[in-house]
């Protein structure tokens, strides 16, 4: 809406008669798009009733979406949780006044940012399968989880170190002058404020976490892709099957992302209602919703 | 003498395993995606701020899609359903086919994130901006050219380079929809064939990507720093 502003002023007739044209315009090529991918399946017998009709069988929910569902939300949020873990530790690490540990968390993180998700989860899928690690039914979900708490791991310590270098010098002034030290600055006043303001991209990132779940299917964890396409692989109707996986992941996702929006709407709305009393946790919140370490919100893929 | 062996077993894995090769293909899914993924972004991102309400909502319903699927599902969707059930090809040759979907699936999911990233660009400039530039009577095409989409453009270096890294790293999910070359499946090859080696292997292709990734990060930062707008 803001965007709108900035580029556009309110139209007079003659704009208003270009926006309508536009506007119809617009609809006729979505159409068309759609009539050509219609086409297609059509062309291709993919509307024939008996490949659409078996998912909507109970048997298809009870014994394959739904399993595969709890899968992934199973490994979804035992992630969540231990990557918080990770990410508080090493967070606290990169800000810990020791030069030894702040570079080796710094070390540790950059490298868990940097390499991809689905490279971890192969060589721990292997790691935990040769070394007996876990009990052989769990070694692909254990891959999964570990993989995606050190990713997401490595991004909540960096929110935590955005939260917290965000926030006024003053907090930190005044937990010095009360007779904290540093560290306990750090813990008791610093660190909440920062976990607070986090909230919100915190539930971004679980809609992260959710999707990269899916790439467990790459190494036989059966969360809800790898459901749908032994589904597909059992009634030959594989596009329809997967078709039916994406709808659910994109409810889920965009469920999670209005619940974030939520979140941070509220954050905002309090700080302001607040006044003078609220600016300290304003500036808090400014900074852990858009962290400066590179990982803007269009880029949390 | 323990050593030895593991340097010349590892070292030996090279001749037999082409694991530059593999970074390349990756490299060339990871730029022809970014081609494509900005131009689709880019159209979108017009989309999403002109002031047609059906050009902003396809807009907004092709984000809200594909920024909340899975690519692993977008990828297993190409190959299974588009290419196996929809019979759609991309090329005669089975490895350029696979390649193409990869680049296709890449870029599809990519623009949506090379979209938002635009459009947060466009949300940094204050609109005392635009009203500054209407006041001085620059109408909507220089106002746009001049005023907004130099500062709009500097706003959305930091992003961008973000979605850049992630579709570096997105690119060994072409390992799903066939493309074998890439990093993912050969590390897959190497460490079933030689799993002693395994933790070698894997800190090899790791630092592969640290190497291919930092230094991306670390330009759009210094970039967007540099050319941030002070206010």
């Amino acid at each position: 809406m803001s965007t709108q502003n900035v580029l556009f002023d309110a139209p007079g007739p003659r704009g208003r008669r270009a926006i309508m044209v536009g506007n119809v315009v617009g609809v006729v090529v979505v159409l068309a798009v759609l009539a050509v991918v219609a086409r297609r399946f059509a062309d291709k017998g993919q509307f024939a009733a008996d490949l659409w009709t078996p998912l909507v069988h109970a048997d298809a929910w009870t014994n394959f979406l739904i399993p595969g569902l709890v899968d992934t939300l199973e490994a979804a949020a035992m992630s969540i949780v231990l990557a918080l873990v990770f990410g508080l530790v090493f967070g606290l690490g990169r800000l810990a006044s020791s030069r030894a540990v702040r570079w080796v968390s710094g070390t540790i993180v950059e490298f868990f940012r940097a390499v991809p998700v689905l490279l971890m989860m192969i060589f721990f899928f292997y790691v935990f399968a040769v070394y007996n690690v876990f009990q052989s039914a769990y070694v692909p979900l254990a891959a999964v989880v570990v993989s995606l708490t050190l990713y997401n791991g490595a991004v909540v310590a960096e929110l935590v170190r955005s939260g917290v270098h965000g926030l006024p010098r003053g907090q930190r002034e005044a937990a010095l002058a009360t007779g904290l030290t540093s560290g306990q600055s750090l813990r008791s006043i610093e660190v909440p404020q920062a976990l607070s303001a986090m909230l919100p991209a915190l539930l971004s990132q679980l809609v992260v976490v959710l999707k990269d779940s899916a790439l467990g299917s790459a190494i036989g964890y059966t969360e809800l892709l790898q459901q749908a396409r032994r589904l597909g692989a059992k009634d030959g109707n594989m596009l329809q099957s997967l078709l039916v996986a994406a709808v659910i992941f994109i409810v889920v996702n965009y469920l999670l992302t209005l619940v974030a929006g939520r979140a941070r709407r509220r954050r905002r709305r309090s700080d302001s209602g607040q006044g003078a009393n609220g600016a300290t946790t304003a500036v808090a919140t400014d900074v852990g919703v858009t962290p400066i370490t590179g990982l803007g919100e269009g880029g949390r893929i | 003498m323990r050593t030895d062996g593991f340097v010349s077993q590892f070292a030996d894995l090279f001749d037999e395993y082409d694991v530059l090769g593999a970074f390349w293909v990756n490299i060339q899914l990871t730029l022809w995606s970014a081609l494509f993924a900005t131009i689709l972004g880019t159209i979108l991102a017009l989309f999403r701020i002109s002031p047609v309400p059906s050009l902003r909502w396809a807009g907004t319903a092709y984000v809200n899609v594909f920024r909340n699927t899975p690519l692993t599902i977008i990828m297993v969707l190409l190959s299974l359903g588009v290419w196996t059930q929809l019979g759609v090809k991309l090329s005669g040759d089975f490895a350029t086919n696979f390649f193409r979907f990869g680049v296709v699936g890449l870029s599809i999911y990519t623009a949506s994130f090379v979209c938002e990233s635009i459009r947060s660009g466009v949300n940094t400039v204050p609109i005392g901006q635009a009203e500054a530039a209407r006041s001085v009577g620059l109408s909507f095409l220089p106002a746009a050219r001049l005023i907004i989409l130099p500062q709009a453009f500097r706003g959305s270096i930091a992003p961008l380079g973000s979605t850049l890294i992630a579709l570096t790293k997105n690119s060994t999910v072409a390992s799903v929809v066939g493309v074998s070359t890439e990093t993912s499946s050969l590390l897959k090859n190497m460490i079933e064939f030689h799993s002693s080696l395994m933790v070698a292997i894997f800190l090899t292709f790791a630092l592969g990507y640290v190497i291919l990734v930092i230094p991306v990060g670390l330009a759009t930062t210094a970039l967007s720093r540099r050319l941030a707008v002070k206010r």
